[in-house]
């Protein structure tokens, strides 16, 4: 539904983004994630048709998004990281003028932003002024904009960025709830977003891609095998020795012991059968006491710090520069 | 017609906020006080013709009050997108450039002919108690109409250069009080130059409008004149691949 071909952007001697490329299929929801400054806001503005790529090309459903730039438009929706809305409108009159502006006749127009204020829980304020709403209902406001016109590509940057939580499980429900009939590409610099709604994960650092793949391969990727946390009471360093003793082991890492004598330790296994209860009876055996055994969960926040740390400062990092960084923000 | 739904957006702006009523009023009563002191004026010394003695004051000075407030209309017409951010939901909507430029440039004139038309209160009024040859005044009108276009085309170009709507207005106000003073020097300037100088010159190519005097060619310069920076702000808005979206 969209893809990307080594998008590269310029702006002056500044690389915002550096040979991008990745393919999304319909109906799925991929989630786009890199640390501020990383050119997510780039790529998601060249894929909205914001501005065109130095290099590199974006097809929409097959339609060019520079030679085909109306049509390809036409198919995609976009919420951009300033909820940018006209302040001196109401809203059911500006999602109005948004739907006209996407090509729906006047009649038509009504009709979706009706059904776009439905969509975003707006009923309320549909006739107050942008300018008098709350944050939370600006950004809905913002995102039932990018729905008006039944657009099939959605492109939302940051769209939960400065909403409280329960705002923002409000909107990851809205956007969960857009899957069936639409694909969506959202941004965020959130790692607990994406692992609650999308089907597959572009991790940008840099401009450059560094992973793209379903948040559970990335999980594989970044570590084999299995841990487990333990916390007894009693030696570290005994205890470490016996648990390393233990078939199926294969490292015991002792974490700095509690000020009350207790010693945390996370043992690497290799993930072919679950350690737990034997590791629980070898403490036992020794008579000191269990305070906790669980699975260490290994977040994207894990894989993120992991690839960014491993990924090596690129040549062209070298011409990036602080004051270029609003464009690429 | 994207251009109409941006034009119709624009045009509820400005009537959606305090700013246009204060601009139409100030228009209004200058341009009225205007009218009535250049009557008395005409009353008690005369002239030979109501075109000279006349309207070519009461449009001279309209031009002036024109000159005052165009700038303070044009301004925000992108800057305020460019601000707000809401400039970049614009270009991803499935309209052309040169769509978004015409709608902001008709909205603005839209607004200036909204202006101009209670101007002619004035002279209807006098014609019921002193009728007098109408062509002239119509004249006046068209050439109104024209430098009041090239002021919004200027504004217009200023405005899709910044976010900031003082720059806007005083970068236009440079613009257009230059191409008023620019043949103000005939004493420095050779001949060839002025020559050159009058003819570019906005000013001077309303004069003749104001005695009620149409010249095929000042039409034309001010449509060329027009058209050049409607040309500049649709290049100005291509500049967002290498300037980003600000």
């Amino acid at each position: 539904m969209i893809s990307a071909e080594h998008l590269t952007k310029h702006f002056g001697a500044f690389t915002a983004i550096e040979d991008v490329s990745f393919e999304v299929a319909r109906g799925e929801i991929v989630g786009f994630l890199g640390p501020n400054g990383a050119g997510k806001s780039t790529t998601m503005r060249i894929l909205a048709g914001v501005f065109p790529p130095s290099l590199g090309r974006v097809r929409i459903d097959g339609q060019d998004m520079v030679a085909d730039a109306l049509r390809a438009r036409a198919l995609v929706g976009y919420f951009p990281e300033r909820a940018a809305l006209y302040v001196e409108m109401t809203v059911a009159h500006y999602l109005t003028y948004v739907g006209e502006m996407k090509g729906l006749r006047r009649a038509a127009a009504r009709r979706d932003a009706a059904a776009a204020m439905a969509n975003c829980s707006l009923e309320p304020v549909a006739g107050r002024l942008i300018g008098t709403l709350s944050k939370g209902f600006r950004q809905r406001v913002g995102i039932a904009q990018a729905l008006v016109g039944a657009p099939r590509v959605l492109i939302l940057d940051e769209p939960t960025a400065g909403l409280d939580p329960e705002q923002v499980a409000d909107m990851r429900a809205l956007i969960r709830g857009l899957r069936a009939e639409r694909t969506v590409i959202l941004s965020t610099h959130i790692l607990s977003e994406v692992e609650a709604t999308c089907d597959r994960v572009i991790i940008i650092h840099r401009g450059r891609v560094l992973a793209l793949d379903t948040p559970a391969n990335l999980t594989r990727r970044v570590r084999r095998g299995a841990q487990i946390v333990v916390e007894v009471v009693g030696p570290a360093e005994a205890v470490a020795a016996v648990l390393r003793a233990e078939s199926g082991v294969i490292a015991v890492d002792v974490q700095a012991p509690a000020a009350d004598g207790g010693a945390r330790l996370i043992v690497s296994t290799d993930a072919e059968r679950d350690l737990r209860t034997a590791l629980a009876a070898a403490v036992a055996r020794h008579g000191w006491g269990l305070r906790e055994l669980r699975p260490n969960i290994i977040t994207l926040e894990d894989i993120f710090l992991t690839l960014v740390a491993d990924d090596p400062p690129a040549p062209t990092a070298s011409t990036r520069h602080e004051t270029a960084g609003h464009l690429s923000a | 017609m994207k251009l109409l739904v941006i034009c119709r957006r624009e045009l509820h702006a400005y009537f959606g906020s305090i700013v246009a009523y204060v601009l139409l009023a100030v228009f209004l009563v200058l341009s009225g006080y205007f009218f009535y002191s250049d009557l008395i004026f005409f009353v008690l010394f005369g002239g030979f013709t109501m075109a000279t003695g006349l309207w070519q004051f009461v449009f001279l000075d309209m031009r002036l009050v024109a000159m005052l407030i165009l700038p303070l209309v044009t301004m925000r017409l992108f800057a305020e997108e460019r601000k707000l951010g809401t400039m970049e939901l614009l270009w991803t909507y499935p309209v052309r450039d040169g769509e978004i430029v015409l709608g902001k440039f008709l909205a603005a004139w839209l607004f200036f002919v909204a202006m101009l038309l209670p101007t002619a209160i004035g002279p209807l009024v006098f014609h019921h108690f002193q009728p007098f040859a109408v062509p002239p005044v119509l004249a006046g009108y068209l050439g109104m109409l024209l430098l009041g276009s090239a002021f919004i085309a200027c504004g217009l170009f200023v405005s899709s250069l910044t976010e900031n709507q003082v720059v806007s207005a005083m970068v236009t106000y440079g613009i257009i009080v230059l191409f008023w003073f620019l043949t103000w020097n005939e004493e420095v300037a050779s001949y060839e130059l002025m020559r050159w100088l009058l003819g570019i010159s906005l000013f001077d190519r309303f004069f003749q409008f104001s005695r009620g005097v149409i010249d095929t060619q000042d039409v034309v310069f001010f449509i060329l004149f027009i058209s050049f920076f409607l040309f500049l702000t649709w290049q100005s808005l291509a500049t967002r691949s290498w300037r980003g979206v600000r």
